[in-house]
């Protein structure tokens, strides 16, 4: 078997890489795929308890690369799908304890075992983000549509290209379709136009990821909420499907299906 | 832009400002070229183009394209007169 790892990413700080993670990772287990989510965010653990696993880590990401435990002992099963696992960050220790090529070779090895390898990378442009990118045989690069969400989208593409991983797949998150519908927001053609990178997901904002955060559920165990269903597309079309994108619209008013109408369509 | 968005002015609604202040901004972080870095790479370029054709140096402009991830130099250089009727 010869796994494929998905490096989540982005360039502002905030914008879902983690949530994305702890849901596609589960949505893959659930479509029957054997899957591990390595939390590369070292000093600032947080998968864990997106993923609801943190009363169970025993080794970490370091204590692997460092040789303290072997790999199969810092791997947490998830009880609640069949082929979920967790390799957890680190808290106590930096970004330097972690080389790339620590992590291409801990994932060489996970390749032989799991079909699919997510890696949640911190924010920003150094050492952790090397660290995330180096083993990836893809790259989703999650953002907001907000100004500086998207500039700072636009560098990390541009990293990824100049280090051969690049252009990478866009993931819009936290998108209100009522904003948009008002022009108070990027739409996501606006954003897909300026950052000219192909799509593979657009999740609404949406309240049912903070209580299911809360609680340490992913949103995709839960229930059926536009979220959920738009972190199950993306994993689809992750796995190779051609999954069409959902319609965020609201509900048009008669105003606006009238200026449709008159502006031809 | 429709007969309704003209008459609700949704050209200057925040979403389009946003897109068009990141145009911007994105132009300038992807060339990495200081302004004064510009001027002397305007002036070289005259320099060599007026070897061979007769050019108004203060008519070059100098601005930066993007097409998808491509972004592109393209220089627009006015020629004067003589040189370039002689053909
Ligand atoms: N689609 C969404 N709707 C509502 N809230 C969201 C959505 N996506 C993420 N959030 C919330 O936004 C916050 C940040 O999310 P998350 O931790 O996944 O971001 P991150 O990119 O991993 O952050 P960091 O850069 O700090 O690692 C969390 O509180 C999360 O619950
Ligand atoms: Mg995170």
């Amino acid at each position: 078997m010869a796994g494929k790892v998905v490096t989540i990413t982005s360039g502002k700080g905030g914008v879902g890489k983690t949530t994305t993670t702890a849901n596609l990772s589960a949505a893959l287990a659930i479509a029957g795929k054997k899957v591990v989510a390595i939390d590369a965010d070292i000093g600032l653990r947080n998968l864990d308890v997106v993923m609801g696993l943190e009363n169970r880590i025993v080794y970490d990401l370091v204590d692997v690369v460092e040789g303290t435990c072997r790999l199969k002992q810092a791997l947490i099963r998830d009880k609640r799908v069949e082929g979920l696992y967790l390799i957890p960050a680190a808290q106590t220790r930096d970004k330097t304890a972690v080389s790339p090529e620590d992590m291409i070779a801990l994932c060489d090895e996970l390749r032989q075992e799991f079909d699919f390898i997510l890696i949640d990378s911190p924010a920003g442009i150094e050492q952790g983000f090397k660290n995330a990118m180096s083993p990836a045989d893809r790259v989703l690069i999650v953002t907001t549509p907000e100004i500086s969400a998207v500039r700072d989208a636009d560098r990390i593409i541009g990293l990824l290209e100049a280090a051969g991983k690049g252009p990478g797949d866009l993931i819009i998150n936290r998108l209100r379709a009522d904003m948009v519908q008002r022009g108070d927001m990027l739409d996501i053609s606006d954003v897909v136009d300026v950052l000219a990178i192909k799509l593979i997901g657009v999740i609404p904002d949406d309240e049912s990821i903070i209580i299911s955060t809360n609680k340490g559920v992913p949103v995709i165990f839960e229930n059926n909420s536009r979220a959920s269903t738009a972190f199950k597309n993306i994993s689809r079309r992750l796995n190779g499907e051609d999954v069409p994108f959902l319609n965020l619209q609201p509900e048009a008013s008669f105003f606006q299906k009238l200026a449709r109408f008159w502006n031809g369509g | 832009m429709g007969f309704f968005d003209k008459i609700f002015g949704s050209g200057n609604k925040s979403g389009n400002v946003a897109k068009e202040r990141l145009q911007v901004v994105l132009v300038h972080d992807r060339i990495k070229l200081p302004p004064h870095v510009m001027d002397q790479l305007r002036a070289e370029l005259a320099a060599v183009i007026s070897k061979y054709v007769d050019v108004d140096p203060g008519g070059i402009d100098i601005s930066l394209s993007k097409q998808a991830r491509q972004s592109r130099l393209v220089a627009d250089v006015p020629l004067t007169g003589a040189k370039s009727e002689a053909h």
